[in-house]
């Protein structure tokens, strides 16, 4: 198992920091190092204030990446954690986001980090060390991955590119959205994490994206808090609900596939399984925030049009 | 024991009734009734019923059957041939040993499902071995002590190795730390052929065994005036412990405490004769395991509660107790 899924390694690690202030604002001053700078931005860890416009970034979160790619900030990233391995052509290390070494990190002269996991007294040492950190922790919400977009937009120097994309990614999920038959009442799915069956509920980030679609998540009935959203569930719960269809996010790290399903003992009986309503998704692609959330809510909208007749 | 075999029975009857899928118990008996073999009992639920009944629920109440009498033989063994009422199957490494591998197989591509098990397995036993040699040539202790003391020394070892790669492959914590936590969520009869032969091979030489380790508590030098080797009693013993704890950690993960809660509820309630604990323990253990599985698996449903979680948060309290009755029993532990 490689891949980073961030929805578990936050219900391990970030417990409680997912409802913190995930989102990011700025403030602009007037000042003569670049245009905008130097900007004070809101992330998760406070005020953040970036005196010049960086032009040696680091990013330690694989989602952080994607979104300074997206918004024009890419030629700016000196250096990525392991994990970020989207875009191709970002300049991957052996950093790790999750045990963030602060001396492996000033080896490339960051005059901005970006990280998706904020371990105790990280980010006092990088205050020692004069280099600012934004922390964007895993989105709860459409709303605050699109902040996030924003904050990062304002702390490059791209904010009208960062507003742009935000604009881009609204107009296409509403797009997709339209475009796709609403499911009918009591459409169900299951979203598998890995193959000890944690799973999503409907009060996640990819469950407010499936409940655009109107589908409801089984991991519902566990409670749509439990565990932050992320439940394991009990097998045979999962073969009593019955999913009308099922999502397989483990493909990458576990290989995962609808025929590994299918040979479990007692999942043939499910209706998901016998009429192939099951779909393979990246890894990669169903656990971040970043830009290709539209990318997978396509492929799960095709998928529902394609069994929907 | 008959009392023991009595509550498994009934616990294991409750157990495979109650499910988060909330069957009837007319269903739950007829499903199993289906299966009895010359019978011709068809049952009228749905597939999907059958499937919970026979393919999720009852391998998974047998599963911890086997891996709770395990733990527990195992626990009574070790608390025998090392005369340490704090010894648990997991002394001489053979968690750290087990840990390690199947983080290894976690973090290693394409290996998830297919090679956790043997790797576990294999880990477990290579960590055992490497103790018992260096133990064996550090000290010529007749009590173990040695060996103990090298089971200290390679478990942290080994857990130092799994601390490091786990913290390399920090994507793969939660798939680690859920083995490690300890689970039956996806229990198979699959696992349940894979790890009966070793139980079974290991239950049959531990039991056999258990008259020689009433032997040894009267000491080594009596024993070897009864003509008893001590050596090659624990040589025996440990290895058949090994063999069985490391079959059974190989599917469940790390359950903890069960080596140790059962073997010392045994002998609150009966004698502390080995001939009566070891056999009990390996009733008791699996009644225990499946009622904690029960409880891991009903107490938010249809959400899991880790399993190791559940024997921890029982077994906790239970070793305080067990240490304050034994203090003022005897003065001193």
């Amino acid at each position: 198992m490689k891949l980073l899924r961030p929805g578990l390694i936050v219900l391990l690690l970030l417990t409680g920091v997912l409802a913190g202030p995930g989102g990011a604002s700025a403030s602009r001053v007037p000042h003569a190092h670049g245009p905008g700078f130097p900007v004070t931005i809101k992330a998760a860890n406070g005020s953040v204030t970036i005196p010049s416009r960086p032009t040696s970034i680091v990013s330690l979160s694989a989602t952080a990446t994607e979104m300074l790619y997206a918004i024009g900030a890419g030629g700016q990233v000196r250096a990525v954690d392991k994990y970020s391995n989207y875009p191709p052509n970002a300049p991957m290390t052996n950093l790790n986001g999750f045990t963030p070494s602060p001396e492996a990190i000033a080896k490339y002269h960051p005059d901005l980090v970006v990280v998706s996991y904020d371990p105790a007294s990280f980010n006092a040492q990088m205050k020692k060390l004069k280099i600012p950190v934004i922390y964007d922790p895993a989105a709860p919400t459409l709303t605050v991955a699109y902040h996030q977009y924003i904050g990062l937009g304002e702390a490059t120097g791209h904010t009208a590119a960062a507003e742009a994309e935000v604009a881009r990614l609204k107009t296409r999920i509403a797009r997709i959205v339209k475009s796709t038959p609403h499911a009918a009442p009591g459409t169900t799915y299951y979203w598998e994490l890995d193959p000890t069956y944690y799973s999503v509920t409907s009060a996640t980030f990819m469950g407010q994206l499936m409940t655009l679609l109107g589908l409801k998540s089984i991991a519902d009935a566990a409670g749509v808090n439990t565990n932050g959203g992320y439940p394991q569930l009990n097998s045979e719960f999962i073969l009593k609900a019955n999913p009308t269809y099922i999502f397989l996010a483990d493909t990458k790290c576990c290989q995962a596939s609808p025929a590994t399903v299918a040979a479990r003992p007692g999942w043939s009986a499910l209706s998901a399984v016998a009429h192939h309503r099951i779909l393979a998704l990246n890894d990669d692609i169903a656990s971040r925030w970043g830009p290709r959330i539209v990318i997978l809510l396509q492929q799960v909208a095709n998928f529902l049009k394609s069994h929907q007749g | 024991m008959v009392v023991a075999g009595v509550v498994l029975v009934t616990v294991v009857l409750v157990s495979t009734a109650m499910g988060p899928a909330d069957l009837s118990l007319g269903t739950v008996v007829g499903v199993l009734l289906s299966h009895v073999p010359l019978l011709h009992y068809h049952s009228s639920t749905s597939p999907i019923n059958q499937a919970i009944v026979w393919e999720i629920r009852l391998p998974r109440v047998i599963l911890a059957c086997l891996v709770g009498s395990m733990l527990a033989l195992g626990g009574a063994s070790y608390q025998g041939v090392f005369r340490n009422p704090l010894a648990d199957p997991y002394l001489l490494g053979v968690a750290a040993g087990a840990g390690l591998g199947a983080t290894i197989a976690i973090v290693t591509p394409s290996t998830f499902s297919e090679l956790l098990p043997l790797a576990a397995f294999a880990g477990g036993v290579v960590a055992v071995t490497l103790t018992y040699v260096v133990g064996s040539k550090a000290g010529r202790s007749s009590s173990g002590s040695s060996i103990v003391l090298a089971g200290v020394a390679v478990a942290a070892i080994f857990t130092a190795i799994q601390t490091n790669v786990q913290q390399q492959h920090a994507a793969d914590l939660q798939p680690v730390y859920s083995w490690i936590l300890g689970s039956l969520t996806v229990a198979t009869w699959s696992d349940v052929t894979l790890i009966l032969p070793y139980v079974t091979l290991s239950a049959v030489v531990l039991l056999a065994h258990r008259h020689l380790l009433d032997i040894l508590r009267v000491g080594e030098e009596e024993a070897r005036t009864l003509g008893v080797n001590p050596n090659r009693v624990r040589l025996t013993v440990v290895a058949a412990a090994t063999l069985g704890t490391a079959a059974a950690v190989s599917v469940s993960g790390l359950i903890g405490f069960v080596g140790i809660i059962v073997p010392h509820l045994v002998r609150l309630t009966t004698n502390a004769s080995y001939r009566v604990v070891m056999p009990v323990s390996l009733v008791s253990g699996a009644s225990f395991l499946v009622l904690a599985d029960l409880f891991a698996r009903m107490v938010e449903a249809p959400g899991e509660v880790p399993l190791g979680v559940v024997t921890a948060f029982i077994g906790g309290p239970f070793f305080i107790l067990v240490l304050r009755s034994r203090r003022s029993a005897q003065g001193v532990l």
